[in-house]
């Protein structure tokens, strides 16, 4: 069942991701609903998927790459539905989509035989902790989609190329909106994933902080996004320089929460 | 019954013309009604726009029909013949359709695809309608006309980009702000470009408007048109943070603003996008402030550009329109054709007459034990009874002068009696769309 359900996802998911493509092209309101539909689709049956792996498993399906990376893309999903109902931007899917579907098939690459869990990380913990972390992620995502489109668009006007993919992009008022959005809402997720982690860390590992790779690296991310977001309040920061660094700590956190998984081992490795 | 088309427009006479031959609005009634006195003339509309004045009608004599409301132009504005004569066009038939398809898409527009053309007809044809000069066969007719100028619209792209340096400036600036509703308008100098432009981004939400000017009373007079605010131009970087888009039209030797003035301006705004139209030829705005961080410039030149690459699109898409008319066409002819009288008595006696045999035949099978020469008798009888019940009908059909009277029966005749026609369409009765609401 549940592998049916996580097949079923990234069917949705791949036909949804051509539709969002497609709509980049010619879009009509027809194809941009039935893409909206179909996303909500597939979104309920990743729901499904999930909850069918966290009763199947016992506890929350984040322990290994395979869960890990269909959960991220699980909230991008639901990240990018909010905004895409609230701000009625399809071409921001048109971006954030095949990302979500790179990630799925990431996660259906990467074995999926269940696990018992850690015995460390058998605490109430994981919750706050891992959840607002993938929150965190997940606006920090749709961040990095809009600064890539906000440059796109910003290059097009300024270099007066108006083509069929300038008319098809929000203003870069909209997408500045979007952005500074995602970082009021992922920034406070991120630093209390951090602050929960570290009290998680002195119960189960006796220590606050060990720099492990990965809480470094979410240090580094919590930085460039502390720096934005501190730019923002104070001078009202924005434009092009503004979106390259938000790119930038995009990148930083996908190393976070990816490239340290794969490539340094550390305590939070677990695959 | 032919539809026939007489008029003049932008492109066969000069304006001189055009305002000689024009209808006003207000004393629409009596030309519809010697329209209508006209001998052959059996429906009419008039359309008098500041482009085109052109006059739609049925007739059973086309020659005769066009020579008419040909004379009828001159004659009805006291003017000579000759006089208008080399400027009028006439088209009966499909090309006729295909004019007035083409006009209401606003394919035959001085700028392709603007919208106020089929607005125009609308309401044209609501005084028609209301003074009782259209009938059966121009009601369809406009009503399809209109609904095939929509189909152009949503079908193709004919007025989706702007066409004109103001219309393209507006679209550039709702890309760079969503919404210009919170924006504030700058103008710098003066000028009927800048003015205009500045009244497009007003009529599209803009918040309110500065001006400034070397001369204070032009700035304030101008200020005053736009129920803006003057500022001396002198106080022109002390406002300059205030406005998100800035119109200049200078005329200035050398540039009025520069990169290095932009940075204070940039500080105090939080770095919120700018947007630079530079209409003044020699320009007015370092084109290197295009290259500061949320700051857009466009001159003239590149307005133009957009304007000419949209205009472009248009054309492309004005091919596609044609296609849509050209199937358009197809169908309605195929809805007049059916609007004769001959061939509509013809299908009336044979499907009378199929209905009388095949109830012979029934009865005579039935009837066993029948008379040698029932047969003959009944078939007599009812022949009879077919070619009395038509005789009226026929006879009212084929009294010409009927007009417009004629093609009502004709077409109640073959949707009465489900007469092959080969149209969908002439089954279902006419849309019932409200006319226009005339001014």
């Amino acid at each position: 069942m549940t592998d049916i359900s996580f097949y079923l996802t990234l069917a949705l998911y791949g036909v949804t991701t051509l539709l969002y493509l497609a709509c980049l092209l010619r879009s009509t309101p027809c194809l941009s609903g039935l893409a909206r539909k179909l996303l909500v689709a597939g979104f309920l049956a990743h729901c499904l998927a999930v909850i069918h792996r966290a009763i199947a498993a016992g506890h929350l399906p984040i322990t290994n790459m395979h869960e890990s990376l269909s959960f991220f893309a699980l909230s991008i999903v639901a990240a990018y539905l909010y905004f895409e109902f609230r701000f009625k931007v399809t071409s921001l899917g048109s971006f954030v989509l095949p990302l979500v579907l790179v990630l799925m098939i990431g996660s259906s690459v990467f074995p999926g035989e269940l696990r018992p869990l850690n015995p460390a990380l058998k605490s109430a913990w994981i919750y706050s902790h891992t959840l607002l972390a993938f929150g965190a992620y997940a606006f920090f995502t749709i961040a990095g989609g809009v600064a890539g489109m906000y440059l796109l668009q910003s290059h097009f006007l300024k270099k007066k190329q108006l083509g069929t993919l300038f008319q098809k992009l929000p203003s870069l008022d909209t997408l500045d909106e979007i952005g500074y959005r995602c970082l009021t809402f992922g920034f406070p997720m991120l630093t209390v994933a951090i602050i929960t982690g570290a009290i998680w860390a002195a119960q189960a590992w006796g220590s606050y902080w060990s720099w492990d790779p990965k809480e470094t690296w979410s240090l580094i991310t919590w930085f460039v996004f502390a720096a934005l977001l501190h730019g923002r309040l104070t001078t009202g920061w924005r434009g092009r320089r503004a979106a390259w660094l938000t790119v930038a700590g995009f990148l930083i956190m996908l190393f976070t929460f990816i490239g340290v998984n794969l490539l340094i081992p550390g305590l939070h490795s677990y695959n | 019954m032919n539809i026939i088309v007489v008029g003049l427009s932008h492109k066969t006479a000069s304006v001189e013309i055009r305002e000689k031959v024009a209808f006003s609005p207000n004393s629409i009634e009596q030309p519809l009604k010697a329209l209508l006195a006209l001998e052959g003339i059996v429906e009419g509309v008039i359309v008098s726009t500041c482009n085109r004045v052109e006059i739609y009608a049925t007739t059973r004599d086309i020659a005769g029909g066009v020579g008419r409301l040909r004379r009828f132009l001159a004659d009805w504005h006291h003017l000579p013949y000759d006089t208008i004569e080399p400027h009028l066009y006439s088209y009966h038939g499909e090309a006729a359709i295909r004019h007035v398809f083409r006009v209401a898409s606003s394919l035959d527009s001085m700028v392709v695809g603007e919208p106020q053309i089929l607005g125009q007809i609308k309401t044209s044809y609501g005084y028609a309608a209301e003074y009782g000069s259209s009938g059966i066969i121009l009601n369809r007719f406009l009503h399809k006309a209109f609904s095939v100028a929509k189909r152009v619209r949503t079908e193709t792209r004919i007025a989706s980009s702007a066409v004109s340096v103001s219309f393209a400036a507006v679209e550039l600036a709702r890309k760079i702000f969503d919404s210009l509703s919170d924006k504030t308008v700058l103008l710098i100098g003066a000028g009927e470009m800048c003015e205009l432009a500045a009244r497009h981004f007003l009529t599209n939400g803009a918040k309110g408007v500065l001006v400034t000017n070397r001369t204070y009373e032009k700035a304030q007079r101008l200020a005053e048109e736009f129920e803006g605010q003057a500022l001396p131009f002198e106080e022109l970087f002390d406002h300059l943070h205030k406005a998100d888009i800035i119109l200049t039209s200078t005329g200035a030797p050398h540039f009025i603003v520069t990169p290095k003035d932009l940075k204070e301006v940039i500080q105090r705004r939080r770095m919120k996008p700018m947007f630079f139209i530079d209409i003044a030829v020699p320009r007015d705005i370092d084109p290197a402030v295009n290259e500061l961080d949320s700051i857009y410039l466009y001159d003239m030149d590149d307005l133009q550009q957009v304007v000419a690459a949209n205009l472009e699109n248009r054309m492309q898409e004005a091919e596609k329109a044609e296609a849509i008319i050209a199937e358009e066409i197809v169908q309605f002819a195929k809805w007049i054709a059916t609007l004769e009288v001959t061939p509509t008595i013809v299908a009336l006696r044979r499907r009378l007459d199929d209905l009388r045999r095949a109830e012979l035949a029934r009865t005579l099978v039935a009837w066993k034990d029948a008379p040698p020469d029932v047969e003959k008798r009944l078939d007599a009888l009812t022949t009879a009874l077919i070619n009395k019940i038509l005789h009226q009908p026929t006879i009212v059909l084929k009294r010409t002068g009927q007009g417009n009277r004629t093609d009502l029966y004709l077409d109640a005749l073959r949707a009465l009696f489900d007469l092959e026609l080969g149209v969908d369409e002439a089954d279902s009765p006419l849309e019932l769309e409200e006319p226009p609401t005339t001014p």
